[in-house]
């Protein structure tokens, strides 16, 4: 498989001696142009790489925060097709971040799996996160993927143990995701501690970068999260921020977009600073 | 269709049945699948288990549940003899209760210290509930608001059964979120607890293990029929929401090519209102709850709510070996409204003294269908899975009667 962005960005990282810091946030919430904004301010704002989420009626990994977001994205009308217009059009502007899709499997699967890696690849999109698509069903989607050039990237988890893990990173590209917790996303964090000791598990293992996410919200805890992995993935506070930035229709108020960039440049400034 | 020497061979080892069941599950959760599967399987060749199983289904759920002629709706109707299973006498009112003994028995052998289920009707709730109490395991059943709406006694039960039952306020507040809620509850608390899923779905083993602890609805069936009429009953019917109560009837007779099967799903306010529950005659293959399976979604792919009167039906998917069955044409899965089940309701209540849940309405309100198209030599059985005390008050308001 040739380079990807993701490939090249985590190089840059490694390069530059720091932890990058993943973005999470709901295409379409609250709107289809506020979340278009969001989106194209997010490399600006210090986001290194930019997870993409497709709401879905039933996500049953998350928790609260991220379920209202994708029900606020779906009562705006928002699709699949949709989604891949958005990565469309900030790739017109930027064509160097690496862009992820997370999500669950139906949406993709109505679509139709081998015309969406079509569309998916021509719109600019960089990998997959499919979180109800385990190694056990990799000829689904996973394979397809890998073969369309795009990054599948697999979601380690405390449960991963030793027996499982090779399952786990094989077809596994770009970088690994590693849950902190057993739990559901927005959930509390995990220790720092406990986390460099699962981080340093899986690198004996694997060279791909460790992403690690789930329960991370401050600048403090992305800091804690950079000194000893290679990434910090924040979601649900991404999420919370558009939540917390809405008026009483649920329309975005005008600083939405500033709130939301505002957290980004707090966290992007813990992940920097961690390992001065 | 490739065609198939049985129809009882599957799942295959990577739990699909054709194109459909499977394990679309969050990584946190594969390894606990692959660990109730080995545990599955283990139980299921150990003598010692299958002692057990026997010994609560005689004493506690109170089985064999009876075969019951019914007499005067057969002469009513005009045709085929009409038997009706009677599994709405065991233990707590349904056939749920096959389908929980067998699970915490699994869950004790497994030394899971806390029980999670998710309930419609409350039926599931109630039987899981009611094991919970037998062993002296702390329980918690998610059930949509919606459903603790309309089905409040049994909300009642299951606290009196000490359980604790925790609203599910998302998406449509019904079953399938009651699941994605429960899904969610396991994730959190992957080493303590033991998911009792309430029908033949969800990731692969549960769709197998659920089977097989229903089938006993139709091992039962095959004996008495023989001992009743001294053949194979001619017809099948029973209702489907996610299906563990036709399943468990259909699933010893797949192979024997003279007994006709229908699957009755809930069609609401009809199938062309759109507000309904049949999966498969109004749904398409997609992948939710673990497995694939049909599922009544719109086009980008979002699961849409499900309609029906009955809260046990009122589910967007169904089991996958159903979806398989639909597809191979074993199995013909058939349709009846809200309406056509509280006129079944009604008339079985006068005809046999038999107060019938709505969710077997739906089964009977087909049979009025099918015996009279039958000789008066030929037999129908249908499942009476569950009696219908539970659904007093939504008849009443139905037929607009107040309390």
């Amino acid at each position: 498989m040739s380079e990807t962005r993701i490939d090249r960005r985590f190089a840059a990282l490694k390069k530059e001696g720091r932890a990058g810091l993943v973005a999470y946030v709901m295409a379409g919430d609250p709107d289809l142009e506020t979340s278009f904004e969001i989106f194209r301010g997010l490399p600006g704002a210090g986001v290194d790489v930019i997870e993409l989420g497709m709401c879905f009626t039933d996500p049953m990994a998350d928790g609260p925060t991220i379920q209202v977001a994708g029900q606020r994205a779906l009562r705006a009308g928002m699709t699949l097709r949709k989604t891949l217009d958005l990565v469309r059009r900030f790739r017109k502007e930027d064509n160097d971040t690496p862009i992820v899709l997370m999500g669950y499997y139906n949406p993709i699967y109505a679509y139709g799996n081998e015309v969406f890696l079509a569309d998916a690849r021509e719109a600019g999109l960089d990998g997959l996160i499919i979180v109800d698509l385990p190694p056990e069903e990799d000829s689904e989607l996973c394979l397809p993927t890998v073969k369309a050039g795009l990054n599948w990237i697999r979601l380690a988890t405390p449960t991963t143990d030793a027996k499982r893990l090779p399952a786990v990173l094989a077809n596994t590209s770009g970088f690994l995701y590693y849950v902190s917790i057993t739990g559901i996303t927005g959930s509390a964090s995990a220790d720092a501690g406990v986390v460099a000791k699962a981080v340093e598990r899986l690198r004996a293992k694997s060279d791909l970068p460790v992403a690690v996410g789930f329960g991370i919200r401050t600048p403090e805890q992305a800091a804690d999260i950079a000194r000893v992995a290679d990434a910090a993935v924040v979601g649900s506070a991404f999420c919370q921020t558009v939540a917390d930035s809405l008026d009483e229709k649920g329309r975005a108020k005008p600083d939405c977009v500033a709130n939301v960039l505002a957290l980004a440049r707090a966290l992007g400034d813990g992940v920097r600073g961690a390992r001065a | 269709m490739e065609a198939v020497n049985t129809y009882r061979s599957g799942p295959d080892e990577q739990g699909h049945f054709g194109m459909f069941g499977g394990r679309y599950v969050a990584e946190t959760l594969m390894p606990l699948i692959l660990e109730l599967e080995e545990a599955w399987h283990a139980a299921r060749r150990d003598p010692a288990f299958q002692a057990e199983l026997d010994h609560w289904a005689r004493h506690y759920i109170g089985r064999p549940s009876p075969l019951y002629y019914a007499e005067r709706l057969t002469q009513h109707l005009g045709g085929a003899k009409v038997y009706l299973k009677r599994d709405e006498l065991n233990h707590t009112g349904a056939h749920k209760i096959n389908n929980t003994v067998g699970q915490i028995l699994l869950a004790l052998r497994m030394g899971k210290k806390r029980i999670i289920a998710e309930t419609g009707a409350g039926q599931h709730g109630v039987a899981t509930a009611t094991v919970c109490a037998k062993v002296g395991l702390p329980c918690v059943v998610y059930m949509g608001e919606t459903d603790i709406a309309r089905q409040a006694p049994n909300v009642f039960r299951m606290k009196l059964l000490g359980a604790e039952v925790r609203p599910v306020t998302s998406g449509s507040r019904t079953l399938k979120d009651a699941m994605n809620e429960a899904l969610r509850d396991w994730v959190t608390n992957v080493d303590s607890t033991f998911y009792i899923i309430g029908t033949a779905a969800g990731p692969h083993p549960y769709p197998e293990l659920v089977r097989e602890f229903q089938s006993i609805i139709g091992r039962e069936t095959r004996e008495q029929m023989m001992e009743a009429e001294g053949a194979l009953p001619d017809a099948l019917v029973a209702c489907i929401g996610g299906g563990s109560n036709a399943i468990g009837l259909f699933h010893p007779f797949l192979d024997d090519p003279s007994v006709a099967i229908y699957g009755v799903e809930a069609a609401g306010h009809g199938i062309e209102s759109g507000q309904h529950a049949a999966s498969i005659a109004g749904g398409r293959p997609g992948v939710l709850h673990g497995n694939r399976t049909y599922l009544l979604q719109d086009d980008d792919g979002q699961i849409t709510e499900a309609h029906s009167i009955s809260a046990g039906l009122d589910y967007p998917g169904i089991g996958p070996e159903h979806a398989w069955l639909a597809d191979s044409g074993r199995v013909k899965y058939v349709s009846a409204t809200d309406k056509e089940a509280l006129e079944a309701f009604q008339l079985c209540t006068r005809m046999e003294g038999i107060i019938p849940a709505l969710e077997p309405a739906h089964a009977l309100a087909y049979v009025t269908k099918l015996a009279p198209t039958m000789d008066k030599d030929k037999t129908i059985v249908m499942n009476m899975c569950g009696r219908g005390d539970k659904d007093v008050f939504t008849v009443a308001e139905a037929l607009g009667v107040s309390l």
